[in-house]
């Protein structure tokens, strides 16, 4: 192959055809590189960055279903500050991010400590606890529901032949309770994904380091406390920005699980803004709903992506 | 390791928080398993003991698969898969390539772009996104979520893709270039078919982030003859206050059994997906 593109191009430099001109000018690096992005590229923009933008457009404007809008500046976001409902929504997005968070962040990292030992069936047990993970949510989901349904709910059979609780409470009846099932569903779901990913961050970790540490007279904790903290850092700070930032904009689970409720207890962000555009046929003021979160995933968008690209 | 351990603090700190880990993670499983098994007298009686099957019947699925539109949803499911995770891998290495192996201006800005647009979540794309294809005319058609899932795959496979193309030495590519190859001959015949693994990983990883979309799903099929397993399952199973329980559950169980089966095969590959970008191997 070599030698007959070499005879090639020699054949053709004797008179400078234009084709070969062409050839040398695709060549080049930059030439070569932006043709080859240009249609993922074109792609990308048509699909996300004009729908996004139309997004903000949409946000500005009254626009109920298959009408045409009317420009209406801030008016939607300024409902939005009227609304009960919103501040209700953005409470609750807090709290089932924060403390969903908090708990993958610890439960991950303990798990992760607790695979990293060595001991029999190590890949076949990894393999089964990410299950939770790889199984489509809305699927898991279902399974969920029907452990928490009102009368059926195997949960309450166990808490009640346990002698804990009769009747069972009603899970996704209560607004507290509500709230506290779709935390631990999302945990469920999520833990996993922290544990897996901590664990190949502590398997990078050189084992000498350890070994020094305990000559030096270092205990378990000390060990923990200053050789993997420090450098897990990295890693848990990226995975959490990530799923903080996937569990904010969180739609599936509470669309399926309590559409939102009792009463907007578990309503958050994203399924308050297709309740209202989908649902409602309020495009433009949907549009603000899902763009007030904007401001906290914007920043740490960018603060996800200026921390990976500077550890390249 | 450096202390011996008796078996009183292996089990403390390996099998007790493990076992623990193992029933919580799989616990919903097992319950999604044995409802879809019993027969509807059993599921809805609460005076027995509801852990295990007394009288195991395959009616339900027998049902879901004669009754409803499973078959046609789990068709839609892998074709929509398929599609989008093929658009995606192309598409994703025509981005990752050049961002990986070459020297231009704007390539950083470009990379970090790539890197923040995988991070957009759907909820801020959705509404515009429901008025721009119903403009279209694709509404109701299985394109429109070929063309939409890529939007956030293409970004993650070429993040991932970057990583594995940057392995690759550049002693092989400057030879191949000295013997006369172009960059797109080099890049077609040397350096792409050393990063199958790498192919592998992006393409199971896009393939069950596929099957697990909903979102987009749920706004733009609306009939059930296009309708995805998920959202097959949740807008016809469930109707009004009525549960098809031991269906839903059949239902649950067969849709997640493509991914499980996929991916009991390429743990390795899935893994080293999940875990790109935070760790540096």
């Amino acid at each position: 192959m070599a030698t007959a593109t070499s005879t090639a191009v020699a054949v053709a430099r004797r008179p400078p055809a234009l084709g070969d001109a062409i050839g040398r000018w695709l060549d080049r690096e930059a030439v070569f590189s932006w043709l080859m992005m240009a249609l993922p590229l074109v792609f990308l923009f048509a699909l996300v960055g004009y729908p996004f933008v139309y997004g903000v457009w949409l946000s500005l404007e009254d626009r109920p279903v298959a009408q045409p809008g009317v420009f209406v500046g801030l008016g939607n976001f300024i409902a939005d500050a009227h609304d009960p409902v919103f501040w209700q929504v953005a409470r609750n997005t807090f709290i089932y991010t924060g403390v969903a968070t908090v708990l993958k962040m610890v439960g991950g990292l303990a798990l992760a400590l607790v695979i990293n030992q060595s001991f029999r069936a190590k890949n076949l047990v990894r393999a089964a606890l990410l299950l939770p993970f790889i199984v489509p949510t809305v699927l898991s989901t279902v399974a969920w529901m029907w452990i928490l349904d009102p009368a059926f709910s195997v949960l309450n059979w166990i808490l009640v032949h346990a002698g804990m609780a009769r009747p069972g409470p009603s899970w996704l009846g209560n607004p507290s309770l509500a709230m506290a099932s779709i935390i631990v569903i999302n945990t469920w779901r999520g833990l996993p994904f922290y544990a897996i990913t901590i664990l190949a961050g502590l398997q990078t970790i050189p084992l000498d380091l350890y070994e020094a540490a305990t000559i030096d007279g270092a205990g378990s904790w000390a060990r923990f406390r200053h050789i993997t903290l420090p450098l897990l850092k990295p890693v848990i700070l990226i995975v959490t920005v990530f799923s903080i930032i996937f569990t904010f904009a969180d739609f599936q689970l509470v669309y399926v699980l309590t559409h939102g409720g009792p009463a907007n207890a578990t309503q958050l962000f994203a399924t308050y803004a297709f309740d209202i555009a989908m649902t409602g046929g309020q495009l433009g003021r949907g549009a603000s709903v899902a763009l007030a979160m904007l401001p906290i995933l914007g920043l740490m968008i960018i603060a996800l992506t200026a921390y990976m690209r500077r550890r390249e | 390791m450096i202390e011996r351990r008796g078996w009183r603090v292996r089990a403390l700190h390996l099998w007790l928080p493990l076992g623990g880990f193992l029933l919580v993670g799989l616990a919903p499983f097992y319950w999604m398993a044995i409802t879809s098994l019993k027969p509807n007298a059993e599921l809805y009686n609460t005076r027995i003991m509801p852990l295990i099957v007394y009288h195991p019947t395959l009616k339900h699925y027998v049902d879901l698969l004669t009754e409803t539109s499973f078959l046609t949803w789990t068709w839609n499911t892998t074709v929509v898969a398929v599609a989008s995770t093929a658009i995606s891998l192309v598409l994703g290495s025509m981005l990752a390539y050049p961002l990986a192996r070459m020297r231009f201006a704007g390539a950083g800005l470009m990379a970090a772009t790539v890197a923040a647009t995988y991070l957009v979540p759907q909820p801020f794309l959705f509404i515009p996104l429901a008025d721009i294809i119903n403009n279209l005319g694709l509404s109701n058609t299985l394109t429109s979520v070929i063309l939409t899932y890529p939007t956030m795959l293409i970004p993650f496979c070429a993040w991932l893709l970057i990583g594995y193309f940057k392995t690759v030495p550049r002693e092989l590519e400057e030879a191949a270039r000295i013997d006369g190859a172009s960059r797109y001959q080099t890049m077609l015949r040397v350096i792409l078919p050393l990063c199958v693994p790498g192919f592998i990983s992006a393409g199971i990883f896009a393939f069950t982030l596929s099957q697990n979309e909903f979102l987009y799903a749920l706004i733009f099929l609306t009939k059930t003859d296009v309708r995805t397993v998920p959202v097959g399952a949740i807008a016809e199973l469930i109707r009004g206050d009525v549960f098809y329980w031991g269906q839903l559950m059949a239902a649950a169980l067969l849709g997640s059994l493509p991914v499980a089966f996929l991916y009991s095969f390429f743990v390795e590959h899935y893994v080293a997906g999940l875990t790109a970008g935070s760790v540096k191997a």
